[in-house]
């Protein structure tokens, strides 16, 4: 039931004393009517700025606001704000029981609603500040601090679309329901990644809902054909969903509540936001921690896997703005470029992935047409190699070996040859010795015959002649031997 | 303007019209009395025989308090002569009253 109440200062002059039952009447009056138990009285500066006397009116408040209480009805009362207090009149707070402040902020052309409960009397209420939102389903209150951390965890892991990354995780991949920080300088591959991440899940039937807050769904579903992944399948049969909007379309509170109402009503399995980074230029640090806090407790309380790709400037400073986000991150991927010999090449690290052995190797990051892949970087003495200094130090280092080989193989041929000379000379001086030794008996054997010969002849000279042995026979030797030989 | 000269100025410029008053109250309280004395004094002084005065006790007719959206009491509604208009308090100040009523121009 609404009760239009219309006070024109300009119709009423005051003359004497007064009091407002009138209004009591017809309060009272509507409220049985229809047997109330809620009033709405908006607003209470209607009264003020219609009726001059503030005397009468704020003992006449004082009365209502007793008068709401023990008619039993649950009254809620707006009111403007005071310049210096909290309320025009400064009563309004002392007679309620209730308070909560609303306030609008614009900060960098961005306006965000506030809410806050001043007092409550008989409960304990969260004394912050939470935005809010008015949505085309009415107001939304995101409290910024969830009531504790005491999420149901998961010991399933879901790989994650790249093999060897998986490798690097303890060969699993991600816990189910963790958040991923992927941060990296532009074109570094994150969006990649993120999608081969997307496709990886979409293929085990999974629901994967794609934050862009860069690319729209077309332009990014086209750039993936690239690298080999196809997505429109996937948003075809309803398992991958796009949500693209420009960070600066509206506060964060906005992205927020849309982020939430989307995921609440996709039910998605994995959430990827690309990237992060945008988000938080629309807000101030706190603002931008708070909103990334609130949104991993959201994710993390519907066991939903997380991916948050992360723009980081160039330079040095990788770290420089995933300070505030990355201790409330499971995992942290970084993407890195390095630069050498007239080429970029990426490279991927594992800086921290809660919960699993994971690789501390650097492996190098390669986008090819057929997908993404990790290969083995080298590490010598001159630092990592990466791309063509990678692949010519593989191909010296093959050389090498083969060289070396084939040195080990000369070794062994020339040992061989050595061996089989040795052999020979062996074999020639042992003929030698043989041959010396033959003569050697057949000199004897000579000598021998002769010595028999020689006695037998002396003998049978000596009988012939009976001469002289000692003086004849030795001439008579030397002449038979001449004509032997 | 400054015309306090001539009390009896606007009466005379009205000489024939019926004035409707009515008086919102609720219950018997001292102001509403007050206040129903205190226009009987003033209609008799000022409109005699030309006035008609109607009391409504909203705790007897609450829904009559919405059609001339009362919200004080006692409130005295000029009905007749137009345009509408709404005295509240208790009439104690005359002056005011004839102001209001537009029976004197504001001085």
């Amino acid at each position: 039931m609404l009760e239009y109440v219309f006070i024109e200062r300009s119709e009423i002059t005051e003359t004497g004393d007064y009091d407002l039952e009138g209004l009591f009447v017809r309060l009272n009056h509507a409220i049985d009517s229809i047997g109330a138990k809620r009033v709405v009285l908006d607003t209470l500066e209607a009264l003020f700025a219609g009726l001059p006397n503030e005397a009468i009116l704020r003992a006449e408040l004082r009365r209502l606001f007793r008068w709401l209480k023990e008619k039993g009805v649950t009254a809620v009362i707006t009111a403007e704000r005071g310049r210096e207090q909290l309320t025009r009149h400064g009563l309004e707070e002392y007679v309620s029981d209730c308070v909560i402040l609303l306030d609008h902020r614009v900060t960098d052309q961005i306006a965000t609603r506030h809410m806050r409960v001043v007092k409550y009397r008989g409960a304990l209420h969260g004394t912050n500040e939470f935005p809010f939102l008015i949505g085309n389903e009415g107001l939304s209150v995101l409290p910024i601090t969830s009531l504790g951390l005491n999420h149901k965890v998961s010991i399933e892991r879901i790989p994650t679309g790249i093999p060897r990354l998986d490798a690097m995780l303890g060969g699993k991949g991600f816990f189910r329901g963790s958040s991923i920080l992927l941060t990296g300088t532009p074109g570094t591959g994150k969006s990649c990644l993120a999608a081969c991440f997307a496709q990886a899940a979409a293929r085990r039937g999974e629901r994967v809902l794609y934050f862009s807050f860069e690319e729209s769904p077309n332009q990014t579903i086209r750039n993936l054909h690239s690298i080999g992944v196809r997505l429109e399948p996937f948003v075809d049969c309803g398992l991958l969903r796009f949500h693209a909007a420009r960070p600066s379309f509206c506060g964060l509170e906005m992205h927020l509540a849309t982020m939430f109402k989307e995921i609440a009503t996709f039910q998605p399995q994995v959430v990827i936001v690309d990237p992060i980074t945008s988000l938080l230029e629309a807000g101030s640090d706190s603002e931008t921690r708070g909103m990334v806090t609130r949104l991993i407790d959201y994710l993390k309380g519907g066991q939903v896997t997380s991916l948050f790709t992360s723009l980081t400037q160039g330079g040095h400073a990788l770290q420089q703005s995933e300070i505030a986000m990355s201790s409330l991150m499971d995992s942290w991927l970084l993407l890195q470029d390095v630069e050498g010999n007239g080429e970029r090449n990426r490279l991927l690290y594992v800086l921290k992935a809660r919960g699993m052995a994971h690789s501390n190797q650097v492996r190098e990051f390669l986008i090819s047409d057929r997908g993404i892949d990790l290969v083995d970087a080298y590490i010598g003495p001159s630092g990592v190699l990466t791309g063509a200094s990678r692949v010519a130090q593989a191909a010296r280092e093959k050389a090498e070996a083969l060289a070396s080989l084939q040195e080990a193989a000369r070794r062994k041929r020339e040992l061989a040859r050595k061996h089989a000379t040795l052999e020979q000379q062996i074999a020639r001086l042992r003929s030698e010795y043989e041959t010396e030794e033959m003569e050697l008996r057949r000199m004897d054997e000579q000598a021998g015959t002769r010595t028999r010969v020689l006695t037998a002849e002396r003998t049978e000279l000596a009988r012939l002649r009976h001469a002289d042995v000692s003086a004849n026979g030795h001439r008579q030797t030397r002449g038979r031997l001449g004509k032997q030989r | 303007m400054k015309n306090a000269a001539r009390p009896q100025a606007a009466p005379a410029r009205r000489p024939a019209r019926l004035w409707q008053l009515r008086l919102y109250v609720a219950g018997q309280t001292p102001k509403s009395l007050t206040a129903f004395s205190n226009l009987k004094e003033i209609c008799e002084s000022h409109l005699k025989g030309r006035y008609e005065i109607e009391v409504i006790d909203l705790l007897e007719q609450p829904h009559l308090s919405r059609g001339d959206q009362i919200l004080a009491i006692p409130t005295l509604v000029r009905q007749l002569p137009h345009p509408v208009r709404k005295i509240i308090g208790d009439l104690s100040n005359t002056e005011r009253v004839l102001v209001g009523l537009d029976l004197r121009a504001a001085g």
